[in-house]
């Protein structure tokens, strides 16, 4: 179909493009930008007055809870609430049940997805088999079923030979390896960032050096291996000082923080709220603070929704029993413009952290950009309109959220894939 | 109306029941008033046994809706109740449900052989049937609910009754 | 965010923890406890305050000590108790938390006593009664995880005022296991929320928690440092399995170390008291010779416990 966004603020990061462009779609893709091609004629307009149009937003880390955990929540019902949240690309961790070990599960998690037609699905691959840190996963075979990376997901492996040996062969293809930094001895039994709430609450604490050490191992050996590494969910301002100077080192580095990471600490637990159980745990306001400002300067990639639907009774559990996670898809976008109105950043800046940026950690190249020729994935949304989070208008089944009950800014008003419209409000 | 002179009243009260009680007579004030008006009786009637006192805040029937009272005092019984002739001795009688706590207290803690209630002032006003053994004064019409009698006592010791407007 | 212990009118609501309690809510209930030590001298050692109300004792965590004193202080305010002993594990097969207290609900409880190996278990299951509009229930924590036990620090306090009689001018010590004790953070909440100006805790630094000075204590490694001229010495109880875990070597080396003997006692006030929640280990926290002698005030604690826990139920019941 033939349509036509007038009248809409356009925001591309990618090309550098902030303006009041009127943007042109056919079979699926973009055809114009500010002006119509020659002899196109629109079979829908949508008016997007007072609306930003923005490439679809890319999510790094969402789990869809397929295979294996469909009781938590469905393809379908997680579908509903990226195009709720404007999010046209996702990948998917490889901690499904069974799995993302296997070729033949992972063309069959993309062929289901491609069948309900919604968002696209980028797979990130179990780095070794199970996830049980032994032996190689067959990467190639992997990527070429569609896998985008490799990730071990929150399963450090424990031989530091055979992560060593897993980066040298990914870095035989050049795949990029995702960790996330966890030094599982040091993490054991913690639920809560090791510090003062944490010793004052009676709750198991997680320390800081968990990350921080495993993170200088992860860096060191990739430095050693040439391994291509992406930092998932930093959460400790130390962290930062340690990628910093491992790209000084010349070791090729990205890293994503968690959105609800940018907006809360330890002391947000409050009394016992389980929705600030999340792995990696909410840190102190410091960490907050250096994470914020990060992001802000660019050391930090991309921001991502770690979105983990948990059902209710999982959820409603003395704080250390609950099971960890938060839901996040409908939140990526305002969590994101909430944090740089702090920042008074601008929003094409702003928006370059959960499109261009996540589409290059990604390896998407069809994706998080507005060009002519590129995929019509588009987030058509209302910076100034803001939206109380409820369990009601939340399209996951996970109502499992620490900002149930505030008001955020941002509201999707159209989702496209490929052109169709997906979602509208 | 005119406060009653408390000194005068506790006078007829002992006069009145000097006949009746013997050296073995136990005395019981309900604080706080009780309290202060059972010494000056236990005095003026020369009794043998030691004084009691019962804080009836753990035996009130309007527990459920007013809640404990801020500042229990306790209760002190020093002599045994078994078999004990007892007087409970209290500044005002109104409604009677504080005598019906001190009884149900009192019964916790054995099994008197007789009771009876000493009161300078019956106010009228009674919700429950409990009738004074001994009292100094009998109001003629009864107090409105709104204010209240009480006996005060003052740093030299000397008590006084007070109208209360609540 | 209001404080879940407390209702709209600011009158104790669910007894959850002595952190961020009023301190004239921790002395109302010092004080109301002080005319119920008289009950116990009775023949008939009854009150009819909780008279018709159900104590449902909810314990997850097995204990036939704590339980026990509940239910003895449960009874003496003419309640009917029952007690449920929900072995975890069996939980975890079935139903969840909350739905054994919706339960129990079904049963008409109008007071849970709850202990639950879990920190927070007791704040989640306020929390849900207030969700589901029932005011009129009301939960006391027995203690939860290494969170709280609000009820031992609130006869610990009793006990230091019936011994001390003020607060302003003490300095009491903590010894042992701190990062594993409920116990020691209810006690360092009460201690500071009543304005003892010198807490102290002792012990070894692995079994210490982060950031412990937050809390308004002062760490000492060793006795020597830590028992100099205090005047209450609160012990607490080191388990067994924190010789596993390498936080500890041996009881043998904890006790030459931390354990209370009459020569490290020497050290405090002359007429320092000697507290300990119990059960004591002795030969590993404390020395017998300590424990039996006149300084220990452990035994006064207990019968302490059982006014200090009518008091809470009854400002509890109370509406």
């Amino acid at each position: 179909m033939n349509i036509h966004i007038q009248n809409g603020r356009l925001i591309d990061p990618a090309n550098k493009i902030d303006a009041p462009h009127d943007l042109f779609i056919a079979d699926g893709k973009i055809v114009g930008v500010g002006s119509a091609p020659a002899g196109f004629s629109a079979a829908k307009t949508i008016d997007a007055s007072g609306l930003v149009v923005a490439p679809g937003l890319i999510d790094l880390a969402a789990r869809l809870r397929e295979p294996g955990f469909e009781y938590k929540a469905t393809l379908e019902s997680e579908m509903d609430a990226a195009m709720a949240g404007g999010v046209t690309s996702l990948a998917i961790p490889p901690d499904t049940d069974p799995v993302l070990d296997e070729p033949g599960l992972v063309e069959m998690l993309c062929y289901r997805a491609k069948k309900l037609n919604r968002a696209h699905v980028y797979p990130v691959g179990a780095l070794t088999i199970g996830l049980k840190g032994e032996q190689l996963s067959e990467m190639a075979e992997l990527v070429e079923a569609g896998c985008v990376a490799f990730s071990q997901a929150n399963t450090p492996i424990l031989d530091t030979r055979v992560l060593s040996r897993a980066m040298l062969y990914a870095a035989t293809f050049g795949f990029r390896i995702w960790l996330q930094p966890i030094d599982p001895y040091l993490a054991r039994g913690g639920v809560a960032h090791d510090g003062e709430v944490a010793s004052r609450l009676g709750l198991p604490g997680l320390p800081a050096s968990a990350e921080i050490i495993a993170l200088y191992t992860y860096l060191r050996l990739a430095r050693q291996t040439g391994a291509r590494l992406h930092i998932t969910r930093v959460s400790c301002a130390e962290s930062l000082d340690l990628i910093e100077q491992a790209r000084k080192d010349g070791v090729d580095v990205s890293c994503d923080v968690a959105a609800h990471h940018l907006h809360l600490c330890d002391m947000d637990i409050g009394y016992f709220n389980p929705h600030c159980h999340v792995i990696p745990p909410l840190r102190n306001q410091r960490d907050r603070i250096a994470l914020s400002k990060a992001l802000a300067d660019g050391r930090i990639n991309a921001i991502c929704s770690d979105h983990t639907p948990v059902d209710d009774d999982a959820k409603q559990a003395p704080f250390s029993e609950s099971e960890p996670g938060t839901t996040g898809l409908e939140l990526l976008l305002p969590l994101t413009l909430k944090w740089a109105a702090e920042h008074k950043l601008p929003l094409i800046d702003a928006l370059a952290r959960v499109t261009s940026e996540a589409a290059k950690i990604a390896g998407i190249a069809k994706g998080g950009h507005l060009s002519v020729g590129a995929r019509a994935d588009i987030c058509i949304f209302d910076p100034d309109c803001h939206q109380q989070i409820t369990r009601g208008m939340l399209k996951s089944q996970g109502k499992n959220t620490p900002f149930l009950g505030l008001e955020l800014p941002g509201r999707v008003r159209c989702t496209l894939v490929e052109g169709t419209v997906m979602y509208e409000a | 109306m005119q406060v009653p002179e408390a000194e005068q009243l506790i006078a007829t009260l002992a006069e009145a029941m000097r006949p009746r009680v013997t050296a073995d007579t136990c005395l019981v004030g309900i604080h706080t008033g009780g309290v202060w008006l059972a010494e000056r009786l236990h005095a003026l009637l020369g009794l043998s046994q030691p004084l009691g006192s019962i804080d009836v805040s753990f035996y009130r029937d309007d527990y459920s809706t007013k809640g404990l009272h801020p500042q229990p005092q306790g209760s002190k019984i020093p002599f045994d109740v078994e078999d004990a002739h007892i007087v409970i001795v209290d500044d005002v009688l109104y409604t009677g449900r504080t005598t019906r706590a001190a009884l149900n207290e009192l019964f916790d803690y054995g099994r008197p052989a007789r009771v009876d209630l000493a009161v300078l002032i019956d106010r009228g006003g009674r919700e429950l049937p409990v009738g004074a053994s001994f009292c100094a004064l009998t109001l003629p019409a009864p107090l409105p609910a709104g204010q209240n009698l009480q006996l005060e006592r003052d740093a030299s010791g000397a008590l006084t009754m007070r109208l209360i407007h609540a | 965010m209001r404080n879940p212990q407390l209702n709209k009118h600011g009158e104790l609501q669910h007894l959850l923890t002595l952190d961020g309690l009023p301190r004239a809510i921790i002395t109302q209930i010092l004080d109301t406890a002080a005319p119920f030590t008289e009950v116990a001298e009775r023949e008939v050692k009854k009150l009819p305050l909780l008279r018709g109300k159900s104590v449902f004792n909810l314990f997850f965590e097995n204990s036939t000590r704590t339980r026990t004193t509940f239910e003895i202080a449960a009874k003496r305010l003419s309640a009917d108790v029952i007690n449920l002993n929900v072995a975890t594990s069996s939980t975890k097969k079935g139903e969840t938390l909350l739905d054994t207290v919706d339960n129990l609900c079904a049963m008409h409880a109008d007071m849970f006593v709850v202990r639950h190996e879990s920190s927070g278990a007791p704040h989640l299951i306020a929390q849900h009664l207030e969700n589901t509009g029932r005011d009129h229930i009301h939960v006391v924590n027995a203690g939860d995880g290494r969170h709280a036990h609000p009820t031992q620090g609130l006869l610990d306090m009793y006990t230091i005022r019936h011994y001390k009689k003020e607060f302003h001018n003490l300095t009491v010590a903590i010894v042992g296991d701190v990062l594993h004790s409920r116990v020691a953070r209810s006690q360092i909440a009460a201690l500071t929320t009543l304005g003892v100006p010198e807490v102290r805790v002792i012990g070894p630094r692995t079994l210490l928690p982060t950031d412990v000075e937050k809390m308004g204590v002062r760490y000492c490694a060793t006795m020597e440092e830590g028992l100099k001229d205090v005047d209450v010495v609160m012990m607490l109880r080191l388990q067994n399995e924190r010789m596993n875990g390498a936080l500890l070597p041996s009881p043998q080396e904890f006790f030459k170390v931390w354990g209370l003997t009459a020569e490290k006692l020497a050290l405090a006030k002359p007429d320092a008291i000697v507290m300990h929640p119990g059960p004591m280990n002795r030969g590993v926290e404390i020395d017998s010779a300590v424990a039996d002698g006149n300084q220990a005030v452990i035994l006064p604690q207990v019968t302490f416990g059982i006014a200090v826990r009518m008091a809470v139920m009854s400002m509890l019941g109370s509406h």
